[in-house]
């Protein structure tokens, strides 16, 4: 979700209206949170509170802050942007996201919760040799959130820029440093609890500011959906063809369907192995609760995704495509310019202060994705890499949680630097590649760590780098990386990160097909090339993550 | 069974819940367990691959059928939206019926190997206090009481 063009002129006549109304919003979201998190930290004392908020909030509370750690501001502007912009399209990918709870459902939230205790890292290392297990799943979960992060963070600077219509680099640096320093605060200072907070209350926002908008523009359409789809088709000047698959992905080349079943794919397996999703398990009291804040989260995300087709759509007729492009070539502002023309267009108050609204949820929903991200991280690095890696078991937990705290500092101190160096880079695919890491390297292990009698250190080992290099590997051979016309993309990519002239080796865009059967396939090899069997721990597990006996 | 359990095990796995491993291993092959892994499996690996197929078959025939994903069902509402809608019927559809079956088969059965577990060991799952000697035991406790 990376805003392109910031030459055009930003939301015009309403700029500076729009721009004092939504730093007040912004303002009053930020002491609001600010305000949590002290009061998190003053609840904040044993490890079990800094890492899993005391494992005290209800499932409601953990449903809508997984719902806040889950929709990003690429959910809520970007799918609605590609509704807007390619029609059908933006379904594949709220579908694939919400389809993929089923998976951290059914196979992972309860037996995660009951046999772990803060990180990924403490199911997948259960059964095995502590130190190489930790250190793959420890590496895994710190570049799946950076990529993330990264993500999030030069989308911020870019959508910020775009939003208060302040062109320039330093506008956009000074936003990436400002997002990074709160998230740091959240972080190092509320914890769990603050964070967890911190996600309510913009899940809370967002769920509501959506609401607002697709009432509003169904309203205008009789609260007939056909009539809704029928002014999109009309006023995208692609008639029905924007009503049905294939305007983003339409490509009729083999590679750019497999492209789509690349992607599918990995957000579907993606979720159930994204770490800052699953320690949000740890923070309810039992396995009962981890399961009813999954049913909580599924029932918000789905609703959230239906309003943003209705977002998109009404994006698409009554803003149209010319007016969101002239402002993104990649959609991202069309939830705000839907904002600006149902409150009554550009000009009038009601538009700026539903522009405002909508502006200020989007920097909410941004600074709740990477407070969750960064947490994931220093937790990870803290109770896997030092406390059981370079400790082997015996730090104390408070000195874990001293490191935690320096590591969400360090991890926070390195994404604000990297995302000022790549801030010209269009950097959205980072997003699918995190989850095709995800689904990659860590599902795998996770899966076969829960349910395969037979599995090993070796194998798991195997798994989460085999998972994580292939993934990683395809991405750099792929147009991501070379952009040079070939058969299979005639158009070639001018944004190309190494060389616009050389062609891919691999056509894929997304690494999903290739890398997924790769993680399994590695974690598979690694288990039977090695003669370690892990049974009588496997017993344990089993009991344990089934029966809740000896949950923490 | 050969267990390889080396120096550097600790984490999760030292905190027990008060049993040893032989004790987890024992639960593990009395027959309330076996019908809790039976009740579990049979209900989780077909519907996971259910909704699977199910998904993929939608994202193909995004891929490769966009003739028929495009026919009219009614006014400007065609097959691959009403498609689409289906999927988020079924998803919210399959986590009732696994939410209905964890409360009726499941955690009655998880009850029945808890009632195995010797009184006053079991952890968080029975309630019971955690009370095992070694360096989590004080951390446990803490952390019991921080949750007040």
């Amino acid at each position: 979700m990376t805003p392109g063009t910031l030459a055009a002129p930003v939301l015009a006549a309403s700029e500076n209206e729009h721009r004092t109304f939504s730093l007040i919003l912004f303002g009053v979201f930020v002491a609001i949170t600010l305000f949590i998190t002290l009061w998190a930290s003053r609840q904040t004392k044993t490890a079990a509170d800094y890492y899993a908020g005391g494992r005290a909030f209800t499932p409601l509370q953990n449903g809508l802050a997984i719902g806040g750690d889950y929709m990003s501001a690429a959910s809520f502007l970007g799918i609605a942007g590609m509704f807007a912009l390619s029609g059908y399209d933006g379904f594949l990918y709220s579908i694939g996201f919400l389809v993929a709870w089923l998976v951290a459902l059914l196979l992972v939230a309860e037996m995660l919760r009951n046999s772990g205790r803060f990180t990924m890292a403490d199911v997948l290392a259960f059964r095995m040799r502590q130190r190489p297990v930790r250190a793959a799943a420890g590496i895994s979960t710190i570049v799946v959130s950076i990529f993330y992060l990264l993500a999030q963070m030069v989308g911020a600077g870019a959508l910020v820029s775009l939003l208060l219509g302040v062109s320039g680099e330093s506008a956009k640096i000074w936003t990436i440093v400002a997002v990074g320093a709160l998230m740091i605060f959240y972080v190092t200072v509320g914890g769990m609890k603050g964070t967890t907070w911190v996600q309510i209350v913009k899940a809370v926002m967002l769920m509501s500011g959506a609401l607002v908008m697709t009432v509003w523009v169904l309203s205008k359409y009789s609260f007939n959906p056909s009539t809704l789809l029928g002014a999109a088709a009309d006023a995208s000047g692609k008639g029905e063809k924007f009503l049905v698959p294939g305007l983003k992905y339409g490509a009729t080349d083999m590679w750019s369907k497999l492209d789509l079943l690349s992607l599918g794919l990995a957000l579907v397996l993606g979720t159930a192995g994204l770490p800052h999703i699953l320690i949000r398990f740890y923070t309810v009291p039992n396995a009962r609760a981890a399961r009813a804040s999954v049913n909580w989260a599924i029932g918000i995300i789905g609703v959230f995704y239906l309003m943003t087709l209705v977002i998109g759509f009404g994006a698409a007729a009554l803003v149209g495509s010319k007016a969101i492009l002239a402002q993104d070539k990649g959609g991202n502002t069309a939830a705000v310019q839907v904002a600006q023309e149902l409150g009554g267009g550009a000009g009038s108050t009601g538009g700026a202060v539903f522009l405002a609204v909508i502006a200020a949820v989007a920097f909410a929903t941004i600074l709740a994705v990477v407070a969750g991200l960064t947490l994931a991280s220093s937790s990870s690095f803290a109770h896997d890499l030092f406390a059981n890696v370079f400790r082997r078991g015996r730090a104390t937990e408070r000195d874990e949680v001293r490191v935690a705290r320096i590591a969400a500092i360090v991890i926070g101190a390195v994404s604000i630097l990297l995302s000022i160096f790549a801030r010209g880079l269009n950097v959205a695919f980072l997003v699918a590649l995190a989850f095709a890491v995800a689904a990659s390297a860590n599902l795998p292990t996770l899966l076969f760590s829960l349910f395969w009698k037979k599995f090993n250190t070796s194998g798991a080992v195997a798994g989460i780098y085999g998972g994580l290099v292939s993934a990683v590997g395809v991405v750099l051979l792929s147009p991501i990386c070379f952009g040079g016309k070939s058969a299979t993309l005639p158009k070639g990519n001018p944004d190309a990160l190494f060389s616009v002239d050389t062609v891919a080796p691999i056509p894929l865009q997304n690494p999903g097909l290739i890398s997924i059967p790769i993680g399994f396939l590695c974690a598979y090899l690694g288990t039977v090339l090695s003669k370690e069997r892990t049974d009588e721990k496997f017993a344990e597990l089993e009991v344990r993550a089934l029966t809740g006996t000896g949950a923490h | 069974m050969v267990c390889v359990t080396t120096e550097d095990s600790s984490g999760p796995g030292s905190a027990g819940g008060g049993l040893d491993n032989a004790a987890y291993v024992q639960l593990s092959e009395s027959p309330e367990f076996e019908r809790l892994r039976r009740a579990f499996r049979r209900f989780v690996f077909p519907m996971t691959l259910a909704f699977l197929v199910w998904y993929l078959l939608y994202v193909v025939l995004s891929a490769y059928a966009r003739g028929f994903m495009g026919t009219k069902v009614v006014g400007h509402i065609n097959v691959a939206l009403v498609f689409g809608l289906l999927q988020f019927v079924s998803t919210f559809l399959i986590a009732w019926l696994y939410e209905r079956h964890a409360r009726n088969r499941l955690e009655p059965l998880a009850e029945l190997v808890r009632a195995e577990v010797p009184a006053g060991t079991a952890g968080a799952g029975a309630g019971a206090a955690v009370d095992e000697p070694g360096t989590h035991a004080k951390n446990e406790k803490d952390e019991k009481e921080g949750r007040e």
